[in-house]
């Protein structure tokens, strides 16, 4: 049976996720969620003397599109400026994910930057 | 006896989409031709408002709306008065809440259970903000099901209103009903049952039952969405003020005050859902014709079949009782190392089956077992031992997807 949506990498993140990690050292927390599943995530930031993404980590528990989508995401913001961050769309999440992501789990795959955003924007 | 393959010929969504598995009728139930075929006879043949009988059209709407709150009431073992249309068991709940809510002040309390559906929930805590009264909650134990001690424990002397779900829409647990209705009554507290889960699935009589209120939706039943029932013991109703104001609901205005009508149009301020009533009329007398008693014992082993099928699945949790003679057709369950939400995803890709994955609106209940959500299969007529053969087939998949 083709699998698109659960292809290995996705099922590999859902199992060791990337950047699942508390920082002892933080400049920005954010929490999110999707009312309508329970699904949250918690996300701390700490920036460089650059002003750019020093290091990122996630809390969370979620269903493996948000586990995988999180990691992809959280790995891909490093080094990344606020402004960078901001100009994130839904097709770069999709594109990080490499699978089409249907209707319905769309909320699970951008929770996580929604939440990145939503911390950004609440630092500037 | 009940053959769910000739009743699934009388739901036309079936025939649109044979490969269809619909286990998710606790959220909607599917809905008969006869139901529809009501609501366009209204829409296409007398529609108009009621109570404005100035002719013959509005005469006939009036009618056939009076007929449907009879029909409604005959299926409660309610007298007609008793019956008010709502939007569903959300707004009936919320106009208990806010009528009777406003009667009470510090000291009282209002005591719910842990499993309730946030509709039973969240209306009484915003009356409690706004009138000062405690909420209080009867415990469940690790069966999933009601523990009386603890019952006995939070019920008091300070006690206005017990208001429960008779059938919790995320575990299954059937509560008793009656028992819970006696305590009440012992307590001299107003009692409300939350029937939105009950009602399609086995019969409600309310004089046996003896409660003072009672709500259900008419979507979860076969009927339109945007109608409700919400039963009220006659000399309840009498003292109950209303909660929404507006035309039909009066029965004299100047510019500075107004005074009402008689129950049950007091409530129903409003152009009320004429043609959802009707259509709600005519569901009630379709699964009538089935049975309640059959329904129940169709569900039963149901879900019989289905527990001794998930027995054999390893790794699946399921969620709520595993005593059939407290459980409806509501299996909740959760499966080691996938999440609920792909699960259903699985199911619903790979075998066209509708089942809902989340915290099905009891999100305190769901903290409280330690749990994000679960997978919700649920049962109605028209479900059968294939429909959940697939849904184990499904669950295997998953599983093999996920290599757990």
């Amino acid at each position: 049976m083709s699998d698109e949506l659960y292809k290995e990498f996705i099922l590999d993140l859902y199992r060791n996720p990337l950047n699942k990690k508390r920082l002892d050292d933080f400049d920005i927390e954010q929490n999110g969620s999707n009312p309508s599943c329970g699904d949250d995530v918690n996300i701390q930031i700490k920036f460089g003397q650059d002003k750019k993404i020093e290091d990122i980590g996630y809390q969370g528990q979620g269903c493996a599109i948000l586990e995988a989508s999180t990691s992809l995401l959280t790995d891909e913001a490093k080094g990344k400026s606020k402004e960078e961050i901001m100009n994130l769309k839904e097709e770069d999440i999709i594109k990080l994910l490499g699978v089409n992501i249907i209707y319905t789990r769309k909320k699970c795959a951008l929770l996580g930057l929604k939440t990145l955003q939503e911390a950004i924007k609440k630092y500037v | 006896m009940l053959d769910p393959k000739e009743i699934k010929k009388d739901f036309p969504i079936f025939n649109n989409r044979p490969d269809l598995v619909y286990l998710d009728n606790s959220a909607t139930t599917q809905m008969p031709k006869v139901v529809m075929d009501a609501v366009n006879e209204y829409n296409s043949n007398y529609r108009a408002n009621i109570h404005s009988e100035s002719y013959k059209l509005s005469g006939e709407a009036s009618g056939k709306y009076e007929e449907a709150r009879a029909i409604v009431a005959n299926f409660l073992n309610a007298a007609p008065e008793e019956i008010i249309f709502t939007s569903g068991a959300t707004h009936g709940l919320n106009t208990l809440a806010h009528s009777l809510g406003k009667n009470l002040k510090k000291g009282d309390n209002v005591v719910l259970t842990q499993m309730e559906h946030h509709s039973n929930l969240v209306p009484w805590q915003q009356a409690s903000l706004d009138y000062g009264f405690q909420l209080r909650f009867i415990e469940i134990n690790n069966d999933c099901e009601l523990d009386m001690e603890s019952a006995k424990k939070v019920i008091d002397e300070n006690t206005k209103v017990i208001s429960f779900v008779h059938i919790s829409n995320a575990l299954g647990t059937i509560n008793p009903a009656k028992e819970i209705v006696e305590i009440a009554r012992n307590a001299g507290a107003i009692s409300i049952i939350d029937a939105a889960q009950s009602a399609p699935h086995l019969k409600i009589d309310v004089v046996d039952l003896d409660c003072d209120f009672l709500v259900f939706s008419g979507h979860k039943i076969g009927g339109p969405t945007g109608i409700g029932v919400l039963f009220g013991k006659k000399e309840r109703l009498e003292n109950l003020t209303p909660f929404i104001f507006g035309g039909g609901m009066i029965n004299s205005v100047s510019y500075n005050d107004a005074s009402w009508n008689k129950s049950p149009d007091k409530f129903e301020a409003g152009t009320v859902n004429i043609a959802g009533a009707i259509g709600l009329a005519r569901a009630l007398e379709y699964i009538q014709k089935i049975g309640m008693d059959t329904i129940k014992e169709h569900e039963k082993k149901l879900s019989e079949y289905t527990l001794s099928q998930f027995e054999n699945i390893k790794g699946l949790k399921l969620v709520g009782t595993k005593n059939i003679k407290n459980r409806s057709g509501v299996l909740s369950f959760v499966l080691g190392g996938i999440h609920p939400h792909d699960v259903a995803s699985i199911l619903d890709r790979d075998y066209n089956i509708a089942v809902r994955a989340g915290h099905h609106c009891t999100m305190p209940l769901m903290k409280l077992l330690g749990i994000n959500g679960t997978v919700r299969a649920s049962f109605w007529i028209y479900n059968d031992k294939d429909d959940v053969d697939k849904l184990i087939n499904g669950i295997k998949q998953a599983q093999k997807i996920f290599k757990v």
